[in-house]
């Protein structure tokens, strides 16, 4: 595949990881954060931490936007979908997100239609072809994804379709990084940037991470490849003492982002003043929601939302996981009450979250060396 | 809902309730096919009920999955297939050219797989009570003398062989619903497997350790399984593993991985290292003692993870 | 957070403004170009796909230049490893 297979060439690989054991300083220890969650899927996928020398760790941030929905969200959301004569539509991400009466699978196996779509504009398609219906598309992502929810909006205005609504749940990738550099338990050297984010919002938005507070970050693409360089890229800025922004993903990202995708966001959109985010508590300015000329769009004006904070149950330690304060492995339930097959948070249903990539592809290996013991 | 799909959730299901109490005589380790012995032979037989949707896509129908899927079975056990019967439960209002359709494409299957459909049984259901149409098929088929398949025949340093490319059945059944709006020249792989048995078995004869076919779930699902029942590490190299450029390009668009989608016409061996080279197939993996009891995948730097059994149907994910 | 992958444009959609046929690897999709209406991508250009809408047009240089940069760390390292072999180094 053009433009994915020349990023994995082992033979590249090894070459900069080479390069990467040379700009290590043996006696100290590199903490580098990646903000995404498909950062932190790729890294499991493509076993990147064996590549890489022991003293650096890589910390697992908030950029997984399933895992930062409370619960409450998802209730309101499927209380939505209950309305009569509406279909719920959403991404295969949200399907096994568990909400305080099952998840959208388990409500659809009780009988209400879920139907789940790879675009924000197959679920308007399903409005089109269902006249007598409504379709309600529960969108979630980062500035990523708001985009391509903002130009079906609009296309659905333009288009006069009534029986189409959007239940908002877009989050802003900033407000995020702040809470993490805020957060007193955070010790971070420096931050790998997210990739898809940034073809949109550029790099631009993250000079203040480098200026204020002295950390070098740098935006990554997704291969094997993009992440070891990016790591090269953040070596060498603390090696040399700087701290600025990098673009390493430049065959994708502008550094001035996408006019018209950031264009269609401030047509459709306004920020929220406040919106609570799992794990980090209540974020001002960090959402989205439909701005009134769209009023007619939104889910949360077109019926009643009951707005009910669900909390985590006690023992749950999603919050102090997702700001990679707490290993996965260090939640009380992980593995025991909380699996993918029992998820009792997001963070284990996503496959970006960081409890089910490091159940997925590591806990399987360490609980292999206990059963050899026995 | 998750427990049809085949992954934990159906073995919960099956080791948790049914197979306490329907088979509490069984204590080998539950494979395609029970083997029964009848006068001192083997008898294989096995039953599977087929539920897809559509019930027609590009390279089959759901009348072909029930004869192959079946004679499959039976074949992957060491078997000759002998008969089958055909079970058919019809949601009322089901045009009749659709039922004949079926009957005639499981006809030709079994034509084509050497076997005879010997009788059956139809029960008509309520509009909204089945998917239009569920097939149930039970097979039975003489074992072969001198083999032992099964968990207890694997060792490390076994090599792990599949008969050829995965994925295209679940991602044909995946486009053909047209709900993600994809196309391409896929075609579900549903055939008998017994020629390609019938060659591997003449080639290795006892150095064929085991033999099962991964269809849902995936390989991923049915070496999982394979992991649990002998406690040993199945490795497998992601760059061994043939996969048609299109189910790549479909898993890649929707994060989906190889591994664990359907397969209706491979099936995975396990063979002693002396005839791996020589068996038809193509190797993707060996068998090792460690990790215990789990799959591990090596990618092309020496990096590796664990492929875990699947939870519910493969999701598409945008994440 | 965000699966995205390279792909091909095809064709544009006759009656469709913006709608165009992207193919990744022989799987074929409708790809909306609403967000890259600066850009005016054409079949043959490749695209950056998330969910179903183009985010990016692939810079073909760009992704040489990396692969170049990348392949001369390996140069630079065999130079390295030759001079170390000369021993010129104080012990």
């Amino acid at each position: 595949m053009r433009f994915v297979d020349e990023f994995r060439d082992p033979e590249v690989v090894n070459t900069v990881a080479e390069e990467i054991r040379w700009l290590t300083d043996p006696g100290r220890r590199y903490r580098f954060m990646e903000v995404c969650g498909g950062h932190t899927h790729a890294i499991y996928r493509f076993g990147l931490k064996d590549v890489l020398p022991a003293n650096i760790e890589l910390i697992h941030g908030p950029g997984c936007p399933v895992c930062v929905l409370p619960m409450g969200r998802i209730d309101d959301g499927l209380e939505l979908g209950r309305q009569p004569d509406v279909i719920f539509a959403a991404f295969g991400d949200m399907m096994r997100v568990p909400g305080a009466h099952g998840s959208p699978l388990e409500h659809k196996a009780r009988g209400m239609d879920v139907r789940i779509v790879y675009s924000p504009s197959d679920a308007l398609k399903l409005a089109r072809a269902n006249p007598e219906r409504h379709v309600m598309f529960f969108a979630i992502g980062f500035e990523t994804t708001a985009p391509s929810t903002a130009l079906t909006l609009m296309r659905a205005k333009a288009e006069g379709i009534k029986n189409f609504s959007v239940f908002c749940n877009h989050v802003t990738i900033i407000p995020a990084i702040r809470a993490i550099l805020d957060s007193p338990d955070m010790r971070l050297d420096a931050f790998i940037g997210p990739g898809h984010v940034s073809t949109v919002i550029g790099c631009r938005p993250y000079e203040w991470i480098a200026r204020d507070e002295k950390r070098p970050i740098v935006v990554s693409g997704f291969e094997p490849l993009d992440l070891l360089q990016s790591i090269v890229m953040l070596l060498r800025q603390i090696k040399a003492r700087t701290a600025i922004v990098e673009n390493q993903y430049t065959r994708v990202v502008p550094w001035e982002g996408n006019r018209a995708a950031l264009a269609a966001m401030a047509e459709v959109f306004e920020l929220r003043p406040f919106f609570e985010w799992r794990g980090l508590g209540f974020i001002s300015q960090s959402a989205l929601r439909i701005r009134e000329a769209y009023a007619e769009w939104d889910a949360e004006r077109r019926f009643e939302v009951a707005g009910v904070r669900v909390t985590d149950p006690k023992a749950a330690q999603c919050g102090e996981v997702l700001k990679g304060v707490l290993k996965p492995v260090q939640c009380k339930l992980f593995g025991r009450e909380c699996t993918p097959e029992r998820p009792v948070g997001a963070l284990m249903v996503s496959s970006e979250g960081s409890c089910a990539a490091y159940y997925n592809y590591e806990h399987r290996k360490a609980l292999g060396r206990q059963h050899a013991t026995v | 809902m998750a427990h049809g799909a085949g992954g934990k959730a159906t073995r919960r299901l099956i080791d948790g309730i049914i197979a306490p109490l329907l088979l509490p005589h069984v204590t080998e380790a539950l494979g395609d096919s029970a083997l029964v012995d009848v006068n001192g032979s083997g008898i294989a037989i096995t039953t599977d009920a087929f539920v897809v949707t559509p019930l027609r896509f590009p390279g089959g129908s759901i009348g072909e999955l029930a004869v192959n899927g079946t004679v499959n079975d039976i074949a992957v056990s060491g078997a000759t297939p002998l008969a089958m019967v055909a079970s058919f439960v019809l949601e009322a209002g089901l045009p009749m050219r659709v039922l004949e359709a079926e009957v005639r494409a499981m006809a030709q299957a079994a034509s084509e797989a050497g076997i005879a459909i010997v009788g059956g049984d139809t029960k008509v259901v309520e509009h909204g009570k089945a998917d239009q149409m569920y097939i149930t098929t039970t097979g039975i088929g003489l074992l072969r003398p001198g083999l032992t398949l099964g968990p207890r025949s694997v060792r490390p340093g076994d090599k792990i062989v599949v008969s050829g490319p995965i994925g295209d059945h679940g991602i044909t059944i995946l486009l053909a619903r047209g709900e993600l709006d994809l196309e391409a020249d896929l075609r579900s792989d549903t055939r008998s497997v017994l020629p390609l048995v019938d060659a591997m078995l003449s080639v290795a004869g006892a150095g064929v350790r085991w033999m099962r076919d991964p269809t849902r779930g995936g390989v991923a699902t049915t070496l999982n399984e394979l992991a649990l029942d002998t406690g040993l590490g199945i490795h497998l190299v992601e760059e061994w593993l043939p996969v048609r450029d299109e189910v790549r390009g479909a898993c890649e668009l929707l994060g989906l991985d190889p591994l664990h989608i359907a397969n209706e016409g491979q099936f995975l061996a396990i063979v002693a290292a002396e005839y791996a080279e020589v068996v038809p197939g193509t190797i993707i993996g060996e068998v090792k003692d460690e990790p215990a009891a789990a799959v591990l995948v090596t990618t092309g730097y020496g990096g590796s993870r664990i492929v875990d059994m699947l939870v519910g149907d493969p999701l598409p994910r945008i994440c | 957070m965000c699966l995205a992958i390279p792909g091909k444009i095809v064709e544009l959609i006759a009656d469709q403004p913006n709608l165009a046929t992207v193919d990744v690897n022989g799987v074929r999709r409708r790809v909306d170009l609403g967000l890259l209406v600066d850009e005016h991508p054409v079949p043959g250009d490749w695209v950056l796909i998330h969910v179903g809408f183009a985010m990016s047009k692939i810079s073909e240089r760009d992704a040489a230049e990396q692969m170049r940069t990348l392949r001369i760390l390996g140069e630079d390292q065999a130079a390295m490893d030759e001079v170390r072999g000369y021993g010129l180094e104080s012990s």
